[in-house]
């Protein structure tokens, strides 16, 4: 077998046996990225040295008799979001083209504490905001499972890289489904954490109180094995950090026993707007577990019609202010010709910014001015407590809920550019859960009759990824639907 | 017409405490540029703040210092506009929930006592600094962004530039003596704003106002309220109107520019920071920051006063001082000497010596203890008056106590009769010239006493030397 087909959990076994060393993995990794990367392109950035170097180091530890954690020498991508230190930075933005971070962000820390090799950088849309990799101002990646077709967005090429067998892990951020949304596009496993179960410190943020970074893989072990890596408690450097139950032991507790486990589904997310294939595909995994032995069960969660709206008001005024910093002055693109400080704000900031980035500004903008703030703004935050609430509700009713994660399968490349509230449509299933600060878990459990990969999305109260990860284990198995690698 | 000025103030003080507000940077004046920097208070992508609590700490004290409702929940927002020296582009301050709310600061202006309101006190992040002369060009240096400044919004209670300059004089007193402020306004520690308006004498309404920025000292203030009372009121009286707007005081030009009119004032677009969470004060925290508040400046001016009978001019060069008056209040506590003697030493000769030494009392070796014991030796006639002065220098620099300082130099008084009478009469002996210059008719004491005090080597008690003189030359 061919060891970029093995997953994270056989390659550390297979590390800590001695059967391979990190550098032939690294090397590895390398290799089938220079083979298939110049079709998906995945990567912004290839950080093939700085690997060698630090898969070197994890020999040598190991070679020493040092214990070493799970993900030592382990290959992990990381998106291009996430602050590297001396590692090229630039949320696919020409206004960062050339940002160098000077610090890591803490869960690289963590990374680096678990011996993990870091690949490079991952494409995505521009700061974020996005859901096909088009808003990219570096380059468009391929869905690996259809090159004519869209990874999905914006952590586009942190699920691509995953499905492409270039490594077995990587790292993406979700604020409105960034992480889910590409998944069950590629066909890949992703995890939007519980807000604060991962610190946000060095995740360049585009909506602080909705921004995530979570996990891609291939299996839920290996999705579990990354999580219990960059979770954990960060108060020293994220305000917004919280302590969890299940800090860095969701492999161990893995648990695929599924009898008297209630799962709802809301009947709003399979009406009108949901494909076929999509809705059928969901409501046969939910057959899956029933035979399983759970409980399944509709029901309904009337106020998330209303999640689209919230999302784009609160994620725009944030990021109004969240990019406000990229002026042309610190770092980054600066605007030649300029005479005057205004110049180099306007003239830097408009050259710098795409275009989907600049119509969240002036959204953003709008809905924080003075005359307009409580109409949008504090309208939106009273709603998101409602979605709470109601969601709160629904978990005392059921354990899990299960759900489609996009209307369609990936679309095809710039079928959908024209129309941006077309684009954001394509929301519905995922932002929600940003809005409630929940955790979902994002698998694959089928493939559309263009053989395009369809997902399905678990949702869990606050804390439960433990429950989602047991879920999707139990389906895992039942299914077989895992560790798929597209055919490049 | 005769006009009235109305003057409301937006007082900043940097707080001293040791990080900055958002992250662990040293909050510290003077560092090279941009050395005191990292990448939260340089505005990284990326980087979150994480609140320091001893603002909160410093904000809650001089909001219970100066009688304000402290919110117990308070929040932290974004203002946002651009500037270079303010490298996230936006500023995180306190909106619509700041920390204190509702206070009264009380003071004197020439004898009367006045009252302020305060509207707020909330906590904000100082910006960096623009050196346009270091180099071609701006360099911006980031060290002072970050450091945590409480704002003071007076209601305008202000009625002329005279209570302005004596509010402003008590907010910095009372600062001092709550120690969350060095005070240093040549570094810029307290800087304000000012709102001016006018309005016919007798009227309750309250005029447009001006706002004044760039104040950097407290008398540059007094010159900046005269001439924008001044320029509103010729204004008014040429048949103008008073415009809104922001003027900017240059204090060596003496005079103001507009920088901004009503229109183009900024949207700041205040809106809850996002990557913070709410402040909360428990009770327990709160009782703590009660119990560290010392008995305020306002309070010992009358207390001296009143009690003391000190003079106005020597109960406020007392209460201005934290560590004066408390010495002064530890002094007269111990009950072993009078309040005005203690005080006395304290405004002079110990002022004199902090003055020359440019030292703070509270870096001396001298305590109110061992003030006391040196005035205790100076009134059991242990030792003289100019002795005690001696004392005293030795006090500031030594740990030794009074008693040891007087051993060690050898001051203390020779009080026994017998001994000054033998050497009075010993003088007498040696000095026939002065005992008949003094019969006949001449006074010759002053010349004996000094006399005695040589051949005593300084010890003798002079009181005693003259009384002993008197008589003895009564004898002849």
């Amino acid at each position: 077998m061919e060891l970029m087909s093995r997953t994270a959990a056989e390659l550390s076994q297979m590390l800590a046996d001695k059967e391979i060393s990190a550098v032939e993995l690294a090397q590895a990794a390398l290799d089938k990225t220079a083979a298939v990367d110049g079709k998906v392109g995945a990567y912004i950035t290839v950080a093939g040295e700085q690997a060698l170097a630090a898969a070197k180091a994890v020999d040598e530890k190991r070679a020493a008799g040092e214990q070493l954690p799970a993900l030592a020498g382990v290959p992990i991508a990381i998106k291009d979001n996430i602050c590297t230190k001396g590692l090229l930075t630039t949320c696919a933005s020409k206004i960062l083209y050339n940002f160098v971070p000077p610090y890591n962000a803490t869960v690289m820390e963590k990374l680096a504490a678990s011996s993990a090799v870091i690949t490079g950088k991952c494409n995505m849309d521009e700061f974020a905001m996005g859901s096909s990799c088009e808003n990219s101002a570096m380059k468009n990646t391929l869905n690996p499972h259809g090159l004519g077709h869209v990874p999905g967005g914006s952590s586009g090429g942190s699920a691509a890289v995953v499905a492409a067998g270039e490594v077995p892990l990587s790292l993406g951020s979700d604020t409105g489904g960034s992480i889910r949304q590409p998944a069950s596009f590629c066909g890949v496993v992703g995890l939007k954490p519980t807000y604060g179960a991962v610190s946000r410190y060095g995740l360049i943020a585009f909506a602080s109180s909705l921004d995530q970074i979570g996990p891609f893989a291939r299996t839920i072990e290996d999705a579990a094995m990354l999580m219990d890596a960059v979770t954990g408690y960060d108060p020293a450097h994220d305000s917004t950090s919280v302590q969890t139950p299940f800090e860095g032991s969701l492999r161990a507790n893995l648990n695929a026993d599924m009898k008297g486990l209630r799962i709802g589904l809301p009947k709003e997310y399979f009406g009108a707007g949901i494909s076929d294939e999509v809705r059928q595909s969901v409501l046969a995994s939910a057959e899956t577990y029933k035979a399983l032995g759970a409980e399944v069960f509709e029901i309904s969660l009337p106020l998330v019609e209303y999640a689209l709206p919230i999302y784009y008001i609160l994620s725009s005024a944030e990021a109004s202010s969240n990019l406000a910093r990229f002026d042309g002055v610190k770092y980054g693109f600066r605007a030649e010709g300029c005479d005057e400080l205004l110049d180099i704000y306007v003239k830097s900031r408009s050259q710098g910014f795409g275009h989907e980035v600049q119509r969240r500004i002036m959204l953003g903008t709008y809905v924080l001015s003075s005359g307009y703030y409580d109409a949008y703004y504090k309208k939106a935050r009273a709603a998101q407590r409602k979605i709470r609430a109601e969601f709160a509700g629904a978990f005392e009713k059921c354990d899990v809920i299960l759900t489609p994660v996009a209307p369609t399968t990936a679309y095809e490349i710039g079928s959908r550019t024209t129309n941006p509230l077309e684009m954001y449509a394509g929301d519905i299933c995922t932002v929600s859960i940003n809005i409630a600060g929940l955790p979902a878990l994002v698998q694959p459990c089928g493939f559309d009759a263009d053989k395009l990969p369809i997902g399905m999305q678990l949702i869990g109260p606050r804390f439960g990824e433990q429950k989602l990860m047991n879920a999707g284990l139990a389906f895992e198995q039942a299914s077989g639907l895992r560790n798929i690698i597209a055919p490049l | 017409m005769k006009y009235e000025a109305v003057i409301g103030l937006e007082v900043h003080a940097e707080l001293s405490t040791k990080s900055k507000i958002y992250c662990s940077c040293p909050a510290k004046f003077g560092a090279g540029i941009n050395r005191n920097t990292c990448p939260v208070c340089t505005g990284m992508p990326g980087a979150l703040p994480v609140l320091n609590r001893q603002v909160v700490h410093y904000a809650a004290k001089m909001g219970l210092a100066t009688g304000c409702t402290i919110n117990q929940v308070c929040k932290a927002d974004r203002k946002n506009y651009f500037y270079p020296d303010l490298p996230k582009a936006y500023q995180i301050s306190q909106f619509d929930v700041p920390i204190c709310e509702n206070g009264e600061v009380y003071f004197y202006v020439d004898g009367e006592k006045k009252c302020c309101r305060l509207e707020r006190i909330h906590f904000e992040e100082d910006a960096g600094k623009l050196l346009h002369e270091e180099i071609d060009g701006t360099v911006v240096d980031f060290n002072r962004c970050g450091v945590p400044l409480i704002e003071m919004v007076t209601r305008p209670d202000l009625r002329s530039s005279a209570e302005a300059k004596e509010f402003l004089e008590t907010i910095k007193t009372t600062l001092s003596y709550l120690d969350i402020c060095d005070c240093k306004m040549e570094e810029g520690s307290i800087r304000c704003d000012i709102n001016v308006s006018i309005r016919p004498w007798g009227s309750a309404e309250l005029g447009t106002r001006v706002e004044m920025k760039n104040v950097n000292t407290f008398s540059g203030a007094v010159r900046a309220i005269d001439y924008e009372v001044k320029r509103q009121i010729d204004l008014v009286e040429a048949g103008g109107t008073v415009q809104q707007e922001t003027r900017r005081w240059d204090d060596v030009k003496m005079k103001n520019t507009v920088m901004r009119t009503k229109e183009d004032a900024q949207d700041y677009r205040y809106f809850p920071d996002p990557d913070l969470i709410a402040v909360e004060i428990d009770d327990a925290w709160l009782e703590r920051i009660r119990s560290e508040i010392p008995e305020l400046p306002v309070s010992r001016y009358e207390r001296y006063l009143n009690e003391y009978g000190m003079t106005a001019m020597e109960a406020r060069q007392l209460s201005d001082s934290f560590a004066k008056a408390t010495m002064l209040d530890e002094a007269a506590a111990s009950g072993r000497v009078k309040p005005k003697a203690a005080a006395n030493w304290i405004l002079s000769d110990i002022s004199k010596y902090l003055n020359d030494t440019e030292k703070n009392l509270e870096d001396t070796a001298l305590t109110a203890d061992k003030l006391v014991d040196l005035i205790s030796l100076i009134d059991s006639g242990t030792i003289s008056g100019n002795a005690g002065k001696k004392v005293l220098v030795q006090l500031f620099e030594t740990d030794e106590t009074a008693e040891q300082i007087v051993e060690r130099l050898g001051l203390r008084q020779v009080s026994d009769e017998s001994a000054i009478l033998a050497i009075v009469q010993d003088v007498l002996a040696k000095n026939e010239k002065a005992v008949s210059d003094f019969k006949a008719g001449k006074n010759v004491t002053g010349f004996l006493v000094g006399q005695c005090m040589k051949a005593s080597k300084g010890q003798g008690n002079p009181q005693m030397i003259n009384k002993l003189i008197a008589t003895e030359l009564a004898k002849l």
